[in-house]
């Protein structure tokens, strides 16, 4: 490879959405894998325009709420049928009608933290350290700036030509990172 | 050309929507103003009003700390009513809490952008309004180191909560709602705390943004999976709050009382939750863009929407009240009728009155366009709608109680010092978050309202003229030649 091993990748400044959406789009086209975008805000389409796959964290929602929905179920069951059982109002003692809202709470609480720690998983948060913070730049993504990020250990990369060919997109200005975990 | 308008946006334009944002056209103005707010100099004002919420705050301590020592005598609580203030303050701020949830997940849903600019605030209310409602609930069992009892937790009794009681279901709703919320928020706030960090000019800031930043950073790769848990965590957290508020009004329709068990009682609570709720929103708005000078990201749309939707649930309670008594008479249970009658006409029809005046007569003024506009008749027409709102719920709880099934046992119920001093504390603390929540966080939703901006969209014509061309092969040649040659 032609890729410089002390070189983390680069970094490409652009001004606005449609700057970063065309970007993006040439891109993914020129066939780069390790490569993101980095906005202040979800640009709308960006994920089209970057070639992503949808998100799999649905699945991860639905079974963990399945999962809450049946546990709290089965507890219910188990204390009023099995553990303690109690006569109340000469109900059954699985009268699982009685037991439905705290099925629906537990299997949403569930859920919800399947959605929040799915999210933090699929994107390896949190991550106190990212070779990107050590630019100067790159503190206005959280502002007014758009950023594409590529590399150096995709295949495609190469220093000066991925260098030109960020420039060429329209980029502000284009930064060498360089990998702080370089001996 | 600017694409906001200079004017306030309480109005449309004929032939284009009114804008979500007005007067900022930069994502930078949009960031400064919302982080000014958390970076200028604390203000002498923000010092006066923390103290005195902080001492309003210390009268809630000392409550509870009497409380849990003498128990629960010191309140008014007679034979019959054994349910006072504390459920009746419980509902009302858990019904605050519901118009926080309402803006961020429903309205995110039906996907209202106008909300962006006060779903941050209105979530921050949530989460302390619930805060609130869970100190009754908590306080009121007397001794409050037995409050394990509710949970399903093996204990030294061998005993177990009983899961067919409307209480211990509200045990559950209303800690998970809580917790939901909180997640919520925190998810939304990821963005904005990293905002925060990226601008700190202190160690001390930039270590503590930094860290609940979670070390954000802006990937598209990111986004896309934070766009598809906000919104999987809007679609549950909008049955939620429905469920919510039926299952605190289960507390009372699944009891025998006459004027509690009534089918009615679902709908009609999440529509007061609602109401009371955006009253509250509204008030605390008014003040926040006025104190903070966000009137253009706090609009006057916003104020007008919410008038409206006050307009409509105040209305959708109103029908709740007369239907009860259309059933009431069309039930022709003597029990029932009485008990209605006696709301609107017996001891409480002061409370009664105050209730039916406040909620159902004083939102119609929200008809007119000047009233839902106008900051000062909003803010006041919102204060009665509280008012109203804690009168419903007291309302409901006493009335019923006081003339129960046996007139030998009726009696008068007032509250005490100590019910009163309890109340107030909650909004000492309430207050004091909300002065924290101003001073440290980032007040208004920066990510989202910049996304809603026509400037966020890459189509936008104004981008027109800075497209790049369609295949410019000859610039890019080089590099990819160059890549053929490294891949072989």
């Amino acid at each position: 490879m032609a890729s410089d091993a002390k070189e983390w990748g680069l970094l490409a400044e652009f001004e606005n959405p449609a700057a970063i959406y065309h970007a993006c789009e040439r891109v993914r086209d020129a066939g780069f894998k390790k490569w993101d975008a980095h906005t202040p805000f979800p640009v709308h389409g960006l994920d089209d325009a970057m070639g992503l796959d949808r998100s799999k964290l649905p699945y991860v929602v639905l079974v963990m709420g399945l999962t809450g929905a049946c546990l709290a179920m089965l507890l219910q069951w188990w204390v009023s049928a099995v553990e303690y059982q109690m006569v109340i109002s000469a109900k059954p003692f699985f009268s699982w009608q009685a037991f439905v809202p705290i099925t629906f709470e537990l299997g949403v609480l569930f859920g919800a933290l399947g959605s929040v720690f799915g999210m933090l998983g699929f994107n390896q948060l949190p991550k106190f350290h990212h070779p990107l913070f050590q630019s100067a730049r790159f503190e206005r993504v959280t502002d007014d700036r758009f950023f594409i990020s590529i590399e150096s250990t995709d295949v495609r990369y190469e220093p000066e030509g991925t260098a030109q060919f960020l420039a060429s997109l329209g980029a502000l200005a284009v930064e060498r990172i360089g990998d702080p975990n370089a001996k | 050309m600017s694409a906001f308008p200079d004017y306030p946006n309480g109005y449309d334009v004929p032939g284009e929507r009114s804008p979500l944002v007005t007067k900022r056209d930069k994502f930078h103005e949009i960031t400064e103003d919302v982080c000014r707010v958390a970076e200028m100099p604390t203000p002498k004002g923000w010092y006066l009003l923390f103290g005195f919420c902080l001492s309003i705050l210390g009268v809630l301590g000392i409550s509870i700390g009497y409380l849990v020592w003498q128990g629960t005598g010191i309140w008014g609580l007679n034979n019959p009513v054994g349910w006072g203030w504390a459920i009746v303050n419980f509902v009302f701020w858990v019904g605050i809490g519901h118009a926080g949830t309402l803006i961020s997940a429903i309205l995110y849903l039906f996907r209202q952008k106008w909300r962006t600019g006060i779903n941050r605030f209105a979530e921050a209310m949530t989460i302390f309004a619930v805060m609130c409602a869970l100190v009754f609930p908590t306080i009121h069992v007397g001794r409050v180191w037995l409050l394990y009892y509710v949970f399903p937790i093996p204990n030294q009794m061998a005993a177990w909560p009983n899961f067919r009681s409307p209480l211990l279901w509200d045990v559950f709703a209303v800690s998970i709602y809580g917790s939901v919320s909180i997640l919520f928020w925190y998810v939304g706030l990821i963005p904005d705390f990293a905002t925060l960090r990226d601008r700190s000019k202190t160690t001390i800031r930039r270590f503590a943004y930094g860290i609940v930043a979670l070390g954000w950073r802006g990937s598209n790769r990111h986004w896309q999976h934070y766009e598809i848990a906000y919104l999987l965590l809007a679609g549950l957290a909008t049955p939620l709050v429905l469920s919510v508020h039926s299952i605190v009004s289960f507390d009372f329709a699944v009891s025998q009382l006459p004027g509690w068990h009534t089918t009615i009682f679902p709908p009609y609570f999440v529509a007061g939750a609602i109401f009371s709720g955006f009253a509250m929103v509204a008030n605390l708005i008014i003040i926040a863009r006025w104190a903070f000078k966000l009137e253009h990201i706090f609009t006057v749309r916003h104020l007008d929407n919410m008038a409206r939707v006050i307009l409509l649930t105040g209305s959708l309670v109103g029908y709740a009240y007369a239907m009860e008594f259309f059933i009431a008479w069309y039930g022709q249970n003597p029990n029932e009728s009485f008990a209605f009658i006696n709301r609107a006409f017996g001891n409480y029809a002061w409370a009664y009155w105050i209730m039916v005046s406040c909620n159902v007569i004083s939102p119609q003024i929200f008809w007119s366009r000047k009233a839902r506009t106008h900051m000062p008749t909003l803010f006041v027409v919102c204060i009665f709608v509280n008012i109203g709102m804690w009168f419903e719920r007291f309302v409901i709880t006493v009335t019923s109680l006081s003339r129960d099934f046996i007139p030998s046992s009726w009696a008068y119920y007032s509250p005490t010092f100590w019910d009163v001093s309890t109340f107030v504390g909650t909004f000492g603390l309430f207050g004091t978050m909300m002065c924290l929540f101003v001073r440290y966080f980032p007040i208004v939703a920066i990510a989202e309202v910049k996304a809603v901006t026509p400037a966020a969209d890459p189509h936008h014509p104004m981008y027109e003229q800075h497209a790049p061309e369609e295949h410019e092969e000859e610039t890019f040649d080089a590099p990819l030649a160059a890549v053929a040659e490294g891949a072989e």
